[in-house]
């Protein structure tokens, strides 16, 4: 998309002229992340995390092409090519740690980027489908970095192939035949680890893909931004470079800082210790967890310690087991039709008081499903992710819809312009206005 | 109707999490879970203050050398050590000729270049540790059907891995007579010694370190009490699960240092950029 505003490509060197008439791809890159793309000057840090996303997996898909150069899937061979990578390849070790580290950093990111789409109303129209293709992309990366986990046929991977690739029995009748067919056999072994690294290679590229397509679906109407307000005019916008490269710049700089610091510093902090044991059939670990970015998920599935029956009869209708497999597929799925379920028009949680205050609680209650989901399956974790699990879908499901509807919001700013003048006012900012008059477009906000 | 449809989903997990609650808090309060026994006796790892912790943490070349002979000495009676090669003993200060001398010590398994028959020959700097047992069977037949783990990587293969290791070794006690007090079915079973820093509490291995003086130290060295043993094989253990420790500090402070740097740049030309504009 483009503002009548935006600036358009004019090469100048004659060779970049030749190659934009045959290909036009330096105007394509021009308009997509270049000069060509206006948008909303106010973002905050928080629009960093998109940019984040997306270095996170080129560094995964860098390291990871490299390690695959070493890895051998094979369950016979798979766990000691890993520490051959570990000890004999030059920077294997770096190469290694990075590639692991860099996944929980993908989801930490990601998972900030999330958020800022909750709180910031993102998924509203006109961005419903960057939102659903948002959603698409959590689903493939949690694939890849399941299958992913398993490839070092160490003990968790083994047994959280296991038990993942279980949840599919509880699915009636078809259920085992499923859970077979994923593994390849009738439990996780040679074949299933073949599958799983072919899938692992194969599914980063689809979200590469994806990502394109929801790059695209972004520029149709143009970046969100803070306020929740449309662009009313070319005061409101500032050319994407060098404006926002110069910010994700700095934002990389410090994303590359935590990372390095996990990498060089803490590399196994993320990591469970019994991964360092070769996969062993005959021994089950004391108590099975996934990597920590499924907690909240694996939170969910175990609170369900109930079979849904009719009353007296003990006739039962879904065993509790399938209850849990619903719902936790339920709660990424819910969030393909948040758009239709939020109808408040206002976008920015900014101006919406009791959305805020409901919003800081699903924080705080994800934070203890992720909690509960990583301590063992005993109480007082089952009950008290019990309570967050029922918040986190009567959050989204019940009050969502409720805030819609009773919420009186603060009145919005007239533009966005407006908003960030107000603000660099109300930080008695005032006397750097007359440097930026040049900024200001004669257009009738004023 | 989507939020219709979208609210009764709602209503039904909620409700049958709420449901599930109740449930689980009457079972709670009417029958409380009994405390276990090692929930009770199991015990966290004393910290150790290594040389090889923080951020500038590096290996203490002795120790290692001390540790790498508490295990050849004691340990590799039965634990193996398959992923270290010879070769990379040079990390512990060892030269070509020790390490060439160290191998040779040690028969690894080869073919026969005459008959073709398996055999073995002295080790090369190239072979990795041999293993102790030939197989997971005969490890069990040797050990009581406890196989002694591998422990190439057992400093990393448990939470706090060094210290766990040291705390076990040398945290070898008598059944604690209130033990039994509190929970008279858990004996020690036959065979099997009571460590309060292992998960279960009851260990297969028979304390291995047992009276000072038991591995032999050169000149120079600490006086190897059944603690400095315990220490230099611990610490020795994480050099063999994590060779590259020290090439990844002094590499993490070289990367910092330069990430410092362009971050810092790369936020001076942003306020630089955006000097001209409020935002």
């Amino acid at each position: 998309m483009s503002f009548p505003w935006a600036e358009h490509y004019t090469p100048k060197h004659p060779l970049m002229k030749w190659v934009d008439e045959k290909l036009p791809l330096p105007r394509f890159v021009y308009n997509a992340v270049g000069g060509g793309y206006e948008v909303p000057r106010n973002l905050n840090y928080f629009w960093n995390f998109g940019v984040l996303a997306g270095m996170a997996l080129t560094v995964q898909l860098i390291t990871g092409i490299i390690l695959a150069m070493h890895y051998a899937a094979n369950a016979g061979v798979a766990f000691d090519s890993v520490e051959h990578i570990m000890r004999d390849v030059n920077s294997g070790w770096m190469l290694r740690y990075a590639h692991a580290n860099g996944a929980s950093l993908f989801f930490i990111v990601v998972y900030i980027h999330i958020f800022r789409g909750l709180f910031y109303g993102s998924y509203k129209a006109p961005r419903e489908m960057v939102w659903l293709l948002g959603v698409v992309i959590f689903l493939l990366m949690m694939a890849t970095a399941f299958m992913g986990y398993v490839l070092p046929w160490g003990q968790m991977s083994f047994w959280g192939a296991q038990v993942i690739t279980g949840l599919f029995e509880a699915i009636p009748v078809v259920g085992t035949p499923i859970k077979t067919w994923l593994l390849g056999g009738f439990a996780p072994g040679n074949a299933s680890l073949n599958r799983f690294f072919s899938l692992h290679y194969l599914l980063p590229f689809v979200i590469a893909g994806v990502i394109i397509l929801h790059i695209w679906a972004l520029h149709i109407p143009g970046s969100s931004n803070p306020t929740g307000v449309e662009v009313k005019g070319p005061q409101d916008t500032v050319p994407f470079h060098p404006y926002y490269t110069a910010k994700d710049g700095f934002g990389v700089g410090v994303f590359a800082i935590v990372f390095a610091l996990l990498v060089f510093f803490g590399p196994n902090l993320l990591g469970h210790p019994d991964n360092y044991i070769a996969a062993n059939p005959m021994s089950t670990p004391a108590h099975i967890v996934p990597e920590w970015y499924f907690w909240p998920f694996y939170a969910i599935l175990r609170a369900f310690t109930m079979d849904l029956t009719i009353p007296f009869t003990g006739i039962v209708l879904i065993p509790a087991k399938l209850l849990g497999v619903l719902a936790m597929f339920a709660s990424i799925l819910l969030l393909l039709v948040l758009p239709w379920i939020d109808t408040s028009p206002v976008r920015s949680g900014t101006y919406r008081p009791l959305f805020k205050k409901f919003f800081a609680l699903l924080v705080v209650d994800v934070f203890v499903l992720g909690y509960c989901g990583g301590a063992p399956a005993e109480e007082p974790y089952v009950m008290i992710s019990q309570i967050a699990a029922a918040y986190y879908f009567a959050h989204f499901l019940i009050i969502l819809p409720i805030i819609a509807s009773i919420e009186r919001p603060l009145p919005l700013p007239g533009s966005i312009t407006e908003a960030v003048l107000a603000k660099s006012k109300h930080k008695g900012e005032g006397e750097a206005l007359p440097g930026m008059g040049s900024d200001l477009q004669p257009t009738g906000h004023a | 109707m989507v939020r219709f449809l979208g609210g009764l989903v709602g209503l039904f997990f909620s409700g049958m999490l709420l449901l599930s609650f109740l449930w689980g808090a009457v079972a709670y309060v009417s029958a409380p879970p009994a405390k276990t026994v090692e929930s009770a006796f199991h015990e966290h790892p004393k910290k150790v203050s290594w040389s090889f912790n923080g951020p500038l943490g590096h290996y203490d070349k002795a120790q290692l050398q001390r540790g790498f002979q508490v295990y050849s000495e004691v340990c590799s009676a039965c634990h193996s050590l398959k992923q270290v090669a010879f070769r990379s003993l040079s990390d512990l200060g060892y030269s070509e000729a020790e390490i060439k001398a160290i191998a040779k010590a040690r028969q690894v398994p080869d073919v026969d270049p005459k008959t073709g028959e398996m055999s073995t020959r002295p080790g090369l700097p190239a072979d990795h540790f041999p293993l102790v047992y030939p197989n997971d069977v005969a490890a069990r037949a040797a050990n009581n059907n406890a196989p002694p783990p591998d422990l190439s990587l057992r400093a990393k293969a448990r939470h706090d891995g060094p210290n766990s290791i040291h705390s076990l070794l040398t945290g070898y006690t008598p059944h604690p007579a209130e033990l039994l007090k509190k929970f008279p079915d858990a004996k020690t079973p036959e065979g099997l010694h009571y460590n309060p820093y292992f998960a279960n509490l009851n260990l297969a291995m028979a304390p291995p370190l047992t009276a000072e003086g038991q591995v032999t130290y050169g000149e120079g060295q600490p006086k190897p009490t059944v603690d400095q043993m315990a220490q230099d094989v611990s610490a020795f253990l994480m050099w063999a699960a994590e060779p590259k420790l020290e090439a990844r500090k002094s590499t993490g402070v070289a990367v910092l240092f330069f990430l410092i740097i362009a971050t810092v740049l790369a936020y001076m030309s942003y306020q630089n950029i955006w000097s001209t504009k409020e935002h």
